[in-house]
């Protein structure tokens, strides 16, 4: 059915995303699709990393320990943008476009600052992305 | 922008500075109402408390603070002359010593990281926030008003407010003279003000790994207390000056595009015709910010430039053409020739240019520098030293002397060779339309400057509240969307009650009060910039030599 999973990941507030990833992984085992990570850096330095190759890095690693925590093929991409506060929802449907991605999961309601950003992300996904974007309430 | 947004931007050898800090580990969530703020506690707080204060005492107290406004100015700018021009003489020298030195070659982000922008983008960006509404508030009236000072009979005496004693009833110097001043205030100095401030910014974030705000600088000097009270007083005057160096432009602006309203349409140019425009600008610069640094103020720049062209090729070929040309090269004479008198700061007898322009000037550039600088910072990553200098220093120079050349040299040629006086009587906010007036299709062009000044103000406003936002943020990028409109907000607001109470003089002694501290602080980021620029070599060095071996 699907072949290939995002999951938009803010690492900044992985803990709060257990719920997305965990239905992530069973969909993924379901159909045999591997999941790609995606996670999206300014190139300032933040409170995840101080530079983006660090972030890549961060990132990587995550995806390698929800493989193996979860038994599910990962992989992790990191893209950069200027303003991430703004263009993250276009900046994650280019990823769905440039990965060959055919489902997203995401998440919608990380508690705290990112909340309402998260929430109109997936709203924008799910409004613009010619894939189905499966959005999970926490 | 360029294409590398997608991949990982490669970083090669940087020397990351070892601390301990976490980014945002002193920022406070707080829920107000329907909104999430991520703010850094005590700078938020302590800046956002200040300015609420500082507008309502002043709108409280408005009749009674314009003197006292006025004598602050005064008393700051004539007492303080020779430190305002001493430290923009060291910014120019240390910029033009980084370009030819060996810590040119280090570049902003690692030895690998590529520009994020495209040339034209990134000097669209840096040229509208640097100078924009300046520019048209200062092209025609600047050069016109030097000019006038230094031909009069009384040019040299004390009254007199002309540059370097004028030359009295010569009417070949004094336009000289009056372009070389207007240069000197908009071309090397004010550009190597900014240069300094962006390029610390930008080495202490891209390549030494903190976070992108004022206190990260003084790592070299402070180390770990930057992360303390020392930092947040450094960021909370960083906020303050740039609050208040922006409130200055945007009354600026707001009194131009009145008074060309009131010229062109006959609409009335009063107080509250210029709140009406600010809070227009501000809904306007609101839209910008929200839309992010691509869609919104990255696009409004580029639209802000081809305006700019349109207007500068309009005067250039309706005025007179190759008089203007030649001058080009006539001015930059001009301006090397008199460099030397008009940059030294002591013996002097022009009191009043130096301490009324000059002075002015050298302030209310630091006062804005911490926005212009921290903006540029956050669009250059992956320029060289050398690089950076040259497009952020002596590219734009260059391009404020032809800007000059065009407007005030066609003004001046107006005034000698067709005896137009109504260009010399008009008041400063007016002077750039009176001098269209004498040009073919003066309402359009007229209209385009309107917009253009308008536009110029959208651009301000809106990369300072990303600026603002960021600082009060502790450094954090992707801080929410309410705290922008937030700083926005008030950037139309502490304009608008500085009008009220007390006009442009109360803006203006704002802007010089900032000034002044912030320059102490500049000269210290100077020692810090080439601490942080050997430091950054040495690694590089020594990547080299194990690679080779």
């Amino acid at each position: 059915m699907y072949s290939k999973i995002m999951v938009p990941v803010d690492l900044a507030h992985a803990d709060k995303l257990e719920k997305a990833l965990r239905v992530a992984a069973d969909l993924s085992r379901h159909y045999e699709a591997p999941i790609l990570y995606v996670g999206i850096s300014s190139s300032l330095p933040g409170p995840v990393a101080r530079t983006p190759e660090d972030f890549a890095k961060k990132l990587k690693a995550f995806a390698q320990a929800q493989a193996g925590e979860r038994g599910i093929e990962a992989e992790a991409r990191t893209y950069t943008s200027h303003d991430p506060a703004r263009d993250l929802d276009t900046t994650l449907a280019r990823a769905i476009k440039e990965n060959g991605v055919d489902l997203v999961v995401m998440a919608t309601h990380a508690p705290g600052a990112p909340e309402y950003l998260f929430a109109s992300n997936a709203g924008y996904l799910a409004q613009h992305a010619p894939v189905s974007v499966f959005v999970i309430r926490d | 922008m360029s294409d590398d947004q997608s991949a990982l931007i490669p970083d090669g050898e940087a020397d990351v500075i070892d601390t301990e800090y976490e980014i945002g580990q002193d920022n406070i969530q707080p829920q107000i109402g329907p909104f999430g703020l991520d703010i850094h506690n005590p700078v938020f707080l302590i800046s956002g408390l200040a300015i609420v204060a500082f507008v309502l005492v002043t709108l409280a107290f408005q009749n009674s603070l314009g003197p006292a406004f006025s004598d602050l100015r005064n008393w700051l700018t004539g007492t303080l002359d020779w430190f305002f021009l001493s430290a923009a003489n060291v910014f120019v020298v240390l910029c033009l010593v980084l370009v030819v030195s060996p810590l040119g070659k280090v570049r902003l982000g690692g030895t690998e990281a590529e520009p994020e922008y495209s040339y034209s983008g990134w000097f669209a960006m840096l040229f509208a926030a640097g100078m924009g509404i300046g520019l048209m508030f200062y092209g025609v009236s600047e050069p016109i008003t030097h000019y006038g000072t230094s031909v009069a009979a009384n040019a040299g005496s004390p009254e007199s407010w002309a540059p370097l004693g004028g030359a009295p009833g010569n009417i070949a110097e004094a336009g000289k003279l009056g372009m070389a001043a207007t240069i000197f205030h908009w071309g090397l100095h004010p550009w190597a003000i900014y240069a300094i401030v962006a390029l610390a910014l930008a080495l202490f974030a891209y390549n030494k790994g903190l976070p992108l705000t004022m206190r990260s600088v003084f790592y070299p000097i402070f180390g770990e207390r930057v992360w303390g009270w020392t930092g947040h007083v450094i960021d909370i005057l960083a906020v303050l000056a740039t609050l208040f160096g922006l409130a200055t432009s945007l009354g600026f602006g707001a009194s131009q595009a009145a008074a060309g309203l009131h010229f062109l349409f006959g609409l009335p140019d009063n107080t509250t015709m210029q709140v009406v425009l600010i809070i227009i600008i501000t809904g306007m610069a609101l839209t910008s910010v929200v839309a992010g640094l691509d869609a919104g103020v990255k696009r409004l720049s580029e639209i802000n430039m081809v305006l700019a062209a349109l207007l500068l090729l309009f005067v250039l070929f309706t005025g007179p053409t190759m008089a203007l040309l030649r001058g080009f090269f006539d001015n930059l004479i001009a301006y090397a020739e008199y460099l030397p008198a008009l940059s030294n700061p002591i013996g002097r007898a022009d009191d009043n240019f130096r301490q009324g322009w000059t002075a002015f000037y050298w302030a209310w550039w630091i006062s804005w520098s911490p926005f212009v600088g921290m903006f540029i910072a956050r669009v250059s990553r992956g320029r060289t030293v050398r690089e950076f200098i040259t497009c952020v220093l002596l590219i734009p120079s260059l391009v404020s002397v032809f800007w000059m050349t065009v407007f005030g040299g066609t003004a001046i040629h107006e005034v000698v060779n067709q005896g137009y006086q109504a260009v010399t009587d008009a008041d400063l906010p007016l002077k750039l339309f009176v001098m269209l007036e004498q040009l073919p299709l003066h309402q359009i062009s007229s209209f385009i400057g309107i917009i253009l000044v308008i536009v110029f103000f959208v651009t301000s406003s809106d990369s300072g509240s990303l600026v603002i936002d960021t600082i009060t943020a502790g450094g954090k990028v992707e801080a929410p969307t309410p705290q922008r409109v937030f700083w926005a907000s008030f950037e139309g607001l502490v304009a608008i009650a500085l009008l009220l109470g007390g006009g442009l003089t109360a803006l203006q002694a704002m802007a010089v009060s900032t000034g002044f501290p912030f320059t102490i602080v500049l000269l210290l980021a100077c020692y810090s910039i080439v601490q942080g620029l050997r430091s950054e070599r040495q690694v590089v060095k020594e990547a080299e030599a194990q690679a080779a071996e």
